[in-house]
């Protein structure tokens, strides 16, 4: 036996490949793929709140989004150069959140006749994979309703208050976001503090501070979001 | 105490398994859990009928050969403590017991209660051992360990290996067995030498058996030896840092 065995699966060419071959690497995919989502979470609900500044305030900042950078970068350029990254790193969270799926699954076999009683997994820890499937086929939609408009009738481009409202005006609409942002909130409440333990940001002195910090995360984005349709079929907003 | 118990009956790897009932009577609650078990399958000798296989050895929590899945408890319900810890006046007369092996696919049944789990031998021999001078022992006190690195190396090193972890996982991913194993070493300055050739190996292994960590924390509660999920972190970033390190710089510090 040799004093330690060199890693089994040997090296591939491409070592960033290799470190995406293990579930531990998977991990920190997720978790840093996992940031850079939460970073785009927080910044578009806070991008969202000019909509309680009215339709010209909301309507100026939709369209500053694409003239960053101007004249120097064309128009809209800044803004794919926003959501390429964005786009990879959901591509990469769900490639991960996908393939360890698998992984687990055939890990667990065999599953207990009894009820498990859990002592330590929350709700939000052991539903990840749903909220997640949510969160994506909520994206789909949204993208749909106020990006692209094919399924807002109303649509305008470049007016988004007026398809905001139009769209959260319908209570079936208001409800399915309500819905979605809450399981949204629910896979942050877990994500935003499971990534530290998956890329080992982990003190004694701060540990505590990982909870407090998905857990108000989680709250501020559900609030924040949530307001939207609720602020609009009271008519505060619209 | 008069109990119940719906145990796993399975009678080798590959034949079928289901829970089958069995009456306990008369259990005082001094007894152990596995001397409760001893009571039962006494009795069923008595009658003829083939005794439960469970796997047992010291009895005094340090072995790490008993584990039972008890009332979908790993060790049941007393915390920080192995199946053979824990007594029958932790349940009422008149209950209802469940009992279950460790099920992963990590580890295979053996027989009934008794499963396989030389998977974390595989994960220990993948690890190596440490290079130390050989010859006579040197002084003690030779290599200065700051008391608190020494505690935390040991706290680590208090797994028995019992394999409660991976059957609490809902992922059945043996994270925290393998973190302490790498960590007690990787702590300590005798460690260092392999440190990043050790966690790449271990983690390497276990993966080919085990599931992969979605940081529930049930693992932590289920450990006999209440290690901390801290190591789990620790494994994760030395796995991170082993991937980058240029190995011929390693001796350096920093």
């Amino acid at each position: 036996m040799a004093v330690t065995e060199s890693p089994a699966k040997g090296r591939r060419s491409l070592w960033l490949l290799d470190l995406y071959g293990s579930a531990v690497g998977k991990k920190w995919a997720m978790a840093l793929s996992g940031i850079v989502l939460l970073g785009f979470v927080i910044a578009h609900m806070i991008g969202n709140l000019h909509m309680y500044e009215g339709a010209a305030e909301m309507n100026e900042y939709g369209e500053y989004l694409r003239v960053i950078g101007g004249p120097i970068i064309p128009h809209t350029v800044f803004l794919w150069l926003i959501r390429l990254p964005l786009l990879a790193a959901f591509l990469i969270h769900i490639h991960a959140a996908y393939a360890l799926t698998i992984t687990n699954n055939r890990a667990t076999i065999d599953k207990y006749k009894q009820p498990r009683e859990w002592l330590a997994a929350s709700y939000a820890s052991r539903t990840m994979r749903w909220s997640g499937v949510i969160v994506l086929l909520f994206v789909a939609w949204h993208l749909a309703d106020l990006t692209l408009g094919w399924v807002n009738p109303d649509f305008i481009s470049g007016e988004p208050f007026h398809n905001t409202v139009v769209s959260l005006s319908n209570v079936g609409i208001a409800a399915l976001y309500i819905a979605a942002n809450i399981a949204l909130g629910m896979h942050i409440f877990h994500g935003a503090w499971s990534l530290f333990q998956s890329i080992g940001v982990n003190n004694p002195r701060f540990n505590q501070w990982r909870r407090w910090l998905a857990q108000g995360l989680a709250t501020v984005i559900v609030i924040g979001n949530i307001s939207f349709p609720v602020m609009i079929l009271t008519g505060v907003v619209g | 105490m008069d109990l119940t118990l719906q145990v796993w009956r399975q009678a080798g790897p590959n034949a079928p398994g289901r829970l089958v009932d069995y009456p306990a009577k008369d259990i005082s609650p001094e007894m152990s859990f596995l001397e409760m078990l001893d009571i039962v399958n006494e009795n069923l000798n008595a009658q003829g009928i083939e005794p439960i296989a469970f796997d047992h050895d010291c009895r005094e929590g340090i072995c790490g050969m008993c584990g039972l899945m008890i009332n979908g408890l790993a060790h049941g319900p007393q915390l920080g403590t192995a199946t053979c810890q824990l007594h029958m006046r932790k349940f009422n007369d008149g209950d209802t017991i469940v009992i279950e092996p460790w099920k992963a696919a990590g580890f295979p049944i053996v027989r009934d209660l008794a499963v396989d789990r030389s998977t974390f031998d595989r994960i220990i021999e993948a690890g190596g051992f440490i290079t130390v001078p050989t010859g006579s022992a040197s002084d003690a006190n030779l290599t200065l360990v700051p008391k608190e690195v020494a505690e935390w190396s040991m706290d680590a090193a208090a797994c028995i290996g019992c394999g409660a972890c991976v059957a609490a996982c809902p992922n059945s991913a043996a994270q925290l067995f393998t973190a302490a194993k790498i960590a007690h070493l990787s702590l300590l300055p005798q460690g260092q030498p392999e440190r990043w050739t050790r966690v790449e190996a271990m983690v390497d292994k276990m993966e080919e058996f085990f599931g992969s960590c979605t940081n529930h924390g049930e693992c932590e509660t289920a450990c006999p030896k209440e290690i901390s999920l801290d190591f789990i972190a620790l494994m994760n970033k030395d796995y991170m840092k082993a991937k980058f390190k240029n190995r011929r710089l390693v001796s350096q510090a920093g």
